[in-house]
């Protein structure tokens, strides 16, 4: 029921409206006796047709009508005419039903299904179309069987692109006009056709007509999408690059058995806690790859080291395609002298195999790295690592990194990759963006012409070479203004303001060492502990740019007002996290954590854990509910004898793979004591939960 | 409209469910009337009498696992019956004659899903055959090619929820594009320069929560919105205010209240269209 008025019906409207609904009912209970007793008759065929002409939406009757044309093309004994003016009565069958309901998808399709017989003439479709697409140019059903037409009729996508141009021509507030011309032009500039294999002048053409659109109603979306996709258009890479890595180019890494050190002239930036014997390697993608293994990336060092590395896509339920890849080289430690550096050379893609969905990785790159390994002198006083770690600023001195360690302080130095074709062809890029970002500082008026020339001018950043971000301030400003602007979305303008703040903020190292901080005890004996970086009461609803904090071992990032912490699984070095006071809603959206194996002190204390009813990352997380993790959920149940486990579920899918020692949870709504009680169960290797140390 | 009262039957009751009343009705003759509608391939008709198709095979298993009864059904039967559906491309047809849906992918998958006999289908084919049908502003159409619609993309963003696909999803840009589906009203229409209507508070709502974006719109002036298309003398909700009340609009409102964390209705799985205690009775309960 659409668009029909509430309102009591007069006596007489209710009698005609009764009698409407026997007459159908009669008819459709004469209709069932024929389909079951498959009489197709031609008065039987009459009252099928009467009745679609009434009810098009009753599928049955148009499976009867493919039985009774299946059934008449037998009887025709394959004579030509007859055929032909039966199909016809059906296709006669389908305009009257579509006008009784233009949307009925079972008309639409039995037009198809009888097309599909290939008796019929396809050029009068087009003519049907012409008639049914004026009177509604936005029906997608229409479209699509436009398009089902065109290909029937081998009609050529510049064709098919002029018709669509007539409809953006007589009224240019037509999404499903606009959708198809993208449809086109992506087939068309795929296939090179002529005169849409430039890409730059296809897009400056396009540009011109959307902007068109955009500045003709502001406030009509028509145009809003389509300018977003050329924008992408723009700025997209070609083939997947490697982005950033961990150890970065030229880094010098430090890697300890031990807390204790000494440390000699070693930077905690790029000191490595290496109990396992492994280190990690990272690679960042600027998309999402695969094919990432150990012919596609290869390495040379100074010693004998297992090149067969095992490489894993950081993705949640076990997909081959991921922006993050690790490896975990095992490293000879009897082998390694610690007075001696190693260099670890790295190459990616020389050999074909990464690809994206985009295309190959075509710009082979290489970086090198050097480790040392600090093998330790004292054994730990017993009992020291019980300690619990504060997070209160009390503990944290500003990082002052001496000039010394400033050549070593390499990670933060971006970017480290070297792309052997460093974008060449970036200027024309460059010149479309300039061109628009002029156009629509004439729209500042309005919320789409603020939040356009706010993606312009990120996407202007994202072009040059020193990954600078000049234009960040202007962009935030733009933003925050939005928020303003536009209440109802203002959470929407709000997570990508946080997007661009983290981009300032790790845009140079002077910036990120601002943020960088010393954890006090440890700061003055000889042991090391991680640098920490503070990036808490910056009021973020979201985070980003891990690509640049790949090296970063203890994160805090309290007091803010993440939902979710999506993307951080890239930080594979986290073994210290600080989530406190934020908006974290359930443990599903701490599905990052799964991948993250180093961590052990994590505070979730005061979020919103347990108060809500409705879990917007309930699939985003790998659960039977998705058929994303298989065994370890069946033999799950010894775990927790005494606890429902179907009640927390989401807790345990998340913490059980990790080996914490400190967790902080009050403050949550879930936070009870049955709940701290399976925590302890779950979690054999804590030692202090929430404020009490556990035996 | 008698040829789809098994989806009557599905809206209707999960609305009565999510509101603590489905003992309003007796669930035995509920049932088997249900069964009545099964034909001899495994699937179900919407009503007695009428063809099986994919349609009314889902509601049909919906309602049994709303009343905790789908031990009656031969699982493996109606499971033949569905995955006999799907084509070498990956798709699916809604029934025997060929239609072919990204709506019926979902439809597939959800239902067997429920029926624990995915592995009866190609996930991977079906995965593909979705992300075939995904457009440039983020969302999902019919078929490939097909345009962007809010049913269409709930269908296909549940689709690939439910098989761990969501991956697939260009989460920030179909975000923008359904939180644009909010008008001035609080109401959400399901295409740019539509109208808004009660039933895309489930069809964009649900979406927004999978992809985890829901944050993105302004939840009070929906909720205002879908409460002004209550029928407060007769009960019931329409698709806009002081229109006529239907069980379909009545569901779709409900569900979106639900969805919004109303209080006093029930939580509802966005994925699978079930109240969540429903849906972790089916996958966490051994």
């Amino acid at each position: 029921m659409h668009g029909r008025p509430r309102k009591a019906l007069k006596p007489e409207d209710l009698a005609a409206s009764a009698a409407k609904a026997e007459k159908l009912r009669i008819l459709q209970s004469q209709f069932l006796f024929n389909h079951h007793q498959k009489i197709y008759t031609k008065e039987a065929l009459e009252l099928s047709g009467k009745l679609l002409e009434i009810n098009p939406e009753c599928y049955t009757a148009w499976n009867y009508r493919k039985l009774a044309v299946q059934h008449s093309l037998i009887e025709a004994n394959s004579d030509p005419d007859s055929v032909k003016s039966f199909l016809d009565q059906e296709l006669q069958l389908v305009e009257n039903a579509l006008r009784q309901n233009f949307k009925s998808y079972g008309a639409w399709h039995h037009r198809k299904w009888v097309l599909n017989k290939g008796h019929s003439s396809i050029e009068k479709e087009l003519r049907l179309l012409d008639k049914l697409q004026n009177v509604d140019p936005r029906n997608f059903h229409a479209w699509n069987y436009r398009r089902f037409v065109a290909a029937l009729l081998n009609r050529s996508d510049e064709d098919e692109l002029n018709y669509t141009q007539d409809f953006i021509d007589k009224n240019i507030s037509n999404y499903s006009a606009w959708h198809n011309r993208s449809v086109l032009l992506s087939s068309l500039m795929k296939k090179n056709v002529q005169g849409f294999s430039q890409k730059d002048e296809v897009l400056t053409r396009e540009y011109e007509l959307v902007r068109e659109a955009v500045f003709t109603d502001e406030d009509d979306q028509s145009g809003w999408f389509y300018h977003r996709w050329l924008l992408d258009q723009t700025v997209k890479a070609e083939s997947p690059l490697l982005d950033s890595s961990w150890p970065a180019h030229g880094s010098d890494i430090t890697l300890s058995g031990d807390r204790c050190l000494d440390l000699g002239s070693s930077s905690p930036l790029n000191n490595y806690q290496f109990d396992s014997g492994l280190l990690p390697l990272i690679l960042y993608f600027n998309q999402a790859v695969e094919g990432v293994n150990s012919s596609t990336v290869t390495f040379s060092s100074g010693f004998n080291m297992n090149k067969d590395a095992i490489w894993k896509p950081l993705s949640s339920n076990n997909f081959k395609t991921a922006q993050v890849w690790v490896a975990q080289l095992k490293l000879p430690k009897v082998e390694l002298d610690s007075l001696q550096a190693y260099t670890i050379e790295v190459t990616v893609g020389h050999s074909q195999g990464i690809i994206s969905s985009s295309g190959h990785y075509c710009r082979p790159s290489e970086f090198a790295f050097t480790v040392r390994v600090q093998h330790l002198k004292t054994k730990q006083a017993e009992g020291s690592g019980l300690e619990k770690i504060s997070w209160g600023d009390e503990n944290f001195h500003i990082y002052e990194f001496d000039s010394l360690e400033s050549n070593l302080v390499i990670p933060l130095n971006h970017p480290s990759i070297q792309n052997e074709h460093e974008s060449a062809d970036s200027s024309w890029q460059a010149k479309i963006i300039d061109e628009e970002v002029n156009n629509f500082r004439e729209l500042l008026d309005c919320k789409i012409g603020k939040l356009t020339l706010a993606r312009l001018l990120t996407a202007r950043d994202a072009l040059m070479s020193l990954d600078k971000s000049v234009h960040s301030d202007e962009v935030l400003r733009l933003l925050s203004e939005l928020m303003k602007l536009d209440p109802p979305h203002s959470r929407f303008y709000k997570d990508e303001h946080s997007l661009v703040l983290l981009k300032k903020v790790t845009s140079s190292r002077e910036s990120l060492l601002s943020y960088c901080f010393r954890y006090r005890n440890l700061a003055s004996s000889t042991s090391v502990n991680p640098i920490c970086l503070r990036l808490n009461g910056l009021s973020l609803s979201r985070v980003g740019s891990f690509e640049k904090l790949l090296w970063v071992q203890m994160l805090d990032l309290s007091q803010n007002e993440l939902r979710s912490i999506e993307g951080l699984e890239a930080m594979q070095l986290l073994s210290h996290l600080n989530l406190s006071k934020n908006k974290l809603g359930s443990f599903t959206a701490l599905e990052p954590l799964r991948h993250l194996k180093s961590m052990k002190v994590l505070d979730l204390s005061y979020n919103e854990i347990g108060t809500h009813t409705i879990d917007s990352t309930r699939y985003l997380c790998s659960s039977p509910l998705s058929h994303s993790v298989g065994g370890e959920w069946d033999d799950s149940e010894i775990v927790t004898d005494g606890v429902s486990l179907a009640n927390y579920w989401e807790a345990f899918l998340i913490l059980k793979g990790l080996k914490l020692t400190q967790l902080d949870i009050a403050g949550n709504a879930i936070a009870d004591e049955k709940f701290t009680a399976f925590l302890a169960k779950v979690l054999p290797a804590l030692k202090w939960l929430d404020d009490v140390q556990l035996n | 409209m008698e040829h789809l009262r098994m989806n009557g039957a599905y809206w209707g009751l999960t609305a009565l469910d999510l509101l603590g009343k489905i003992d309003a009705l007796d669930s035995n003759e509920v049932i088997e009337w249900i069964m009545k509608c099964q034909h001899e391939s495994g699937g179900f008709a919407g009503n007695i009498g009428h063809d099986p198709h994919m349609l009314y095979t889902l509601s049909a298993v919906q309602v049994l696992a709303l009343f905790d009864k789908l031990n009656v059904l031969d699982a493996d039967k109606v499971a033949n019956y569905v995955s006999g559906l799907q084509n070498d491309d990956g798709s699916f047809t809604g029934d025997e004659w060929g239609e072919v849906d990204t709506r019926f992918s979902y439809l597939a998958i959800c239902c067997l899903s429920i029926l624990h006999r995915l592995d009866k289908i190609n996930v991977e084919k079906a995965v593909n055959y979705i992300v075939s049908c995904k457009n440039v502003d983020g969302g999902f159409g019919c078929t490939p090619g097909g345009e962007s619609h809010a049913g269409q993309i709930f269908c296909c963003v549940g689709a690939l929820a439910v098989t761990g696909s969501l991956h697939h999803v260009d989460k920030d840009l179909l975000g923008w594009w359904l939180c644009e589906r909010q008008v001035k009203s609080g109401g959400l229409n399901g295409r740019p320069e539509k109208l808004p209507d009660v039933c895309y508070s489930w069809w964009v709502l649900s979406s927004l929560i999978m992809i985890d974006r829901v944050h993105w719109i302004n939840k009070d002036k929906l909720v205002k919105f879908i409460l002004n298309c209550q029928d407060t003398e007769n009960g019931g909700i329409s698709d806009r205010p002081e229109d006529a009340v239907d069980v379909f609009h009545t569901y779709f409102g409900v569900a979106g209240l639900s969805l919004l964390e109303y209080p006093g209705v029930k939580a509802i799985d966005p994925a699978y269209a079930l109240p969540v205690d429903v849906v972790n009775r089916i996958f966490f309960q051994k």
